[in-house]
């Protein structure tokens, strides 16, 4: 659930659907029962299946999830390269089933950044005001202004093939964002560059965005770029969206299994609620260990099996047994890693789940547990998420 | 057992390495023998005794050569045959710019629209070329022939007067070699086209071009290479074609390559002949270097 958004659109939006909103009461980009099925030979691959999706004007939105989940195929169906098997898709309320890419008010920086090579940096840039007709004097204005923003000043007259990968990511980036889109499609924008350079990326990218106030659709598999990036995350997987929320309630409250995994590191346990306390499903995973999960307004009853979540970063490890209302198991350690700031501690509790545990390290965080040392893992109830 | 051994001979290890090290740095060398030895043979040779014998002066009934340095030999050949040099330039040169006219269009399809069966259409392309040069160009004769096929069908339906005729003039000689250099443009014109990454042409219309800005700025610009390559392919041995001219030409448009033949093999006038081949030679590498230096090495380059 996306409590802003669809706290402030219910009223101008019929029902009141999650994710529907914008200033201007319609959505910059709407997915509505959008399917691609294709075709190759005998074989028919469904890239995507029946999505709805809503992106707010002048959002951060980010497609997120593994290589061949149809996050490209989504993307260039909202560019035009691609027609939607069934369903339409809406650019500012117009259906543009159709529409060719060079009619559409949105541009994309393409995966491999699809420079043209034959070009300077300048003339790369120019390219689609040049087509649409602007005055040349307004041309070399605008692509010296772009090119000052994405910070490739007097370097117009290179060849891409002279530049790094870091620079030909900006000329791409350039070249889109000189004709005002009214959205920027950007498909793993970041994906061939290193470490380092990704990450000031990162930076610079939201920096852009917030200078230029245009809608952004990132397309990335890369779960740490997209929470700190983006306002709103649609985690793909298999041609659906499997959740759509705020980057903040995918990590601590995935929706599914699948989110949970894909989402950083996430433990998950599987047990049988014993009973209810109020709205509290009690498991009993052994003799004194239980998981205590707030269920919200989900219909569980006693019984039921249930899947629960867990953050590492939310256990602590403990050599006594843990006194109080704390979700408590007991575990054998098989493996511990010291990380500099935290200690990640691998452990295989007495159901015979695998899971992580990380531990800041301070003076008393130390030598908590050692290979082979039969430990007790507890933690506060409300950390504990149902799941599927 | 070994220390004496080779505390005895010090120099044994020493020696070794240094001439392992020397077959290394020959190894490229060596490599490139059998390519060298081809040129050496096949290529520099011929051309230096073409030179030289172009320089000499022959005894027509002994066929013996001796060296005079005749340089006149040059200026001789050139005001006795500049017609059909200038013939040749014509003809080629009209046959290239067909062959490319219509190679374009049928790289560019197998390119975009050939799908997985690109190598069969590539194949149907060269089939008819499976069949001897010969052969073909004859076919041709009866093809274009005053009663053949084509013509003679025209003239009984009274669409064309019986005294019309395309063998024996220059057109027919450009359609022979027009149609037998064909793959020799259609090839690398397609090497061309097909190695344009699509995505880059995604990004063009995703820039509002249209089909026809895509094609005048990005495809066109992009196969400046292969259209080079095609033209040189395809007019220089044009140039000195002697086959298409004698079997669908007549005598008044006889190209410099059927004159050099005769030179060889009719009236044994070797350095005639080689005179004769030296001049083409000399005005094609003019012609390749001007048109490298105006648009062909700058552009190669910027694909390397
Ligand atoms: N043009 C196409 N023809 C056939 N299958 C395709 C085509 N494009 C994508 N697919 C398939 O659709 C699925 C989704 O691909 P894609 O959208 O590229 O995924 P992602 O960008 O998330 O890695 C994959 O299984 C891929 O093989
Ligand atoms: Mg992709």
């Amino acid at each position: 659930m996306t409590e802003t958004h669809a706290a402030s659109t219910a009223a101008t939006y019929e029902q009141g659907d999650p994710g529907r909103a914008s200033a201007s009461g319609l959505p910059a980009i709407e997915l509505a029962g959008v399917a691609k099925v294709f075709h190759s030979g005998s074989e028919v691959v469904t890239a995507v299946r029946a999505m709805d999706l809503q992106i707010v004007e002048g959002e951060f939105f980010s497609l997120l999830g593994p290589s061949g989940c149809g996050k490209t195929t989504t993307m260039r169906m909202i560019a035009g390269f691609e027609e939607p098997t069934s369903g339409t898709v809406y650019l500012h309320g117009r259906d543009v089933t159709g529409v060719p890419p060079n009619k559409r008010d949105v541009n994309m920086v393409f995966q491999s950044y699809a420079l043209f090579p034959h070009m300077n940096v300048f003339d790369n840039v120019a390219f689609g005001l040049h087509r649409k007709g602007v005055a040349k004097d307004e041309i070399g204005r605008r692509v010296n202004e772009m090119l000052d923003i994405v910070g490739l000043t007097g370097r117009g007259q290179r060849r891409p093939r002279e530049l790094s990968g870091g620079q030909q990511q900006r000329v791409a980036l350039a070249r889109a964002l000189v004709n005002h889109p009214r959205a920027l499609l950007l498909d793993e924008p970041l994906g061939a560059l290193d470490l380092k350079l990704r990450q000031a990326m990162q930076v610079e990218l939201k920096r852009i965005q917030r200078e230029v106030g245009i809608t952004f659709v990132y397309v990335t598999h890369d779960q740490n770029e997209a929470l700190t990036m983006s306002d709103r995350i649609a985690v793909m997987n298999d041609g659906v969206i499997e959740h759509l929320a705020s980057p903040r309630e995918i990590y601590e409250h995935p929706a599914t299994r699948f989110v949970a995994g894909f989402i950083g590191t996430s433990n998950v346990f599987n047990g049988t609620v014993a009973r209810m306390a109020g709205d509290v499903a009690v498991l009993e995973m052994g003799a004194s260990e239980r998981i205590l999960v707030p269920i919200g307004d989900r219909a569980v009853r006693a019984g039921d099996t249930l899947d629960v979540t867990v953050r590492p970063e939310k256990m602590d490890i403990s050599t006594e047994q843990p006194s109080g209302d704390l979700c408590a198991l007991r575990g054998t350690v098989t493996e511990v890693v010291y990380l500099g700031t935290s200690t990640n501690f691998s452990v295989t509790t007495s159901t015979g789940a695998d899971i992580v545990v990380f531990q800041q390290n301070s003076a008393t965080a130390r030598d908590l547990a050692d290979r082979g040392d039969s430990i007790w893992l507890s933690w506060q109830p409300q950390h504990s998420y149902p799941i599927g | 057992m070994e220390q004496p051994v080779l505390a005895d001979h010090p120099g044994r290890v020493g020696s070794r390495r240094p001439r392992a090290r020397f077959g290394k740095a020959l190894a490229p060398y060596l490599l490139s023998l059998p390519a060298g030895l081809w040129l050496l043979i096949l290529f520099l040779i011929p051309l230096v005794v073409m030179l030289s014998l172009s320089l000499q002066t022959c005894n027509n009934a002994t066929g013996a050569c001796v060296m005079t340095w005749h340089w006149g030999e040059f200026w001789q050949q050139l005001s006795l045959y500049h017609g059909q040099f200038l013939n040749s330039f014509y003809y080629a040169g009209a046959a290239t710019i067909i062959d490319l006219l219509i190679s374009f269009p049928i790289a560019y399809w197998i390119a975009f629209y050939g799908g997985n069966k690109k190598n069969f259409f590539l194949l149907m392309l060269l089939v008819p070329f499976f069949v001897s040069f010969i052969i073909r160009t004859v076919v041709w004769q009866f093809i274009l022939s005053d009663q053949g096929i084509i013509l003679g069908g025209l003239k009984n339906a009274h669409l064309l007067p019986q005294s019309f005729h395309v063998l024996a003039t220059g057109y027919a000689v450009v359609a022979g070699l027009a149609y037998n250099y064909l793959p020799f443009t259609a090839l690398p014109l397609y090497v061309a086209i097909e190695r344009i990454d699509r995505r880059i042409l995604d990004a063009a219309y995703d820039l509002y071009a249209t089909k026809r800005d895509a094609f005048l700025r990005i495809i066109l610009p992009l196969t400046v290479p292969g259209l080079f390559a095609a033209f040189l392919l395809t007019f220089i041995p044009q140039l000195g074609d002697y086959v298409n001219q004698q079997v669908l030409g007549g005598t008044s448009n006889t190209m410099i390559g059927t004159v050099i033949q005769n030179a060889f093999l009719v009236n044994l006038d070797y350095a005639g002949g080689s005179a004769l081949s030296a001049i083409l030679l000399a005005i094609a590498l003019i012609g390749i270097f001007a048109y490298s230096r105006l648009l062909g090495s700058r552009a190669i380059e910027d694909f390397l």
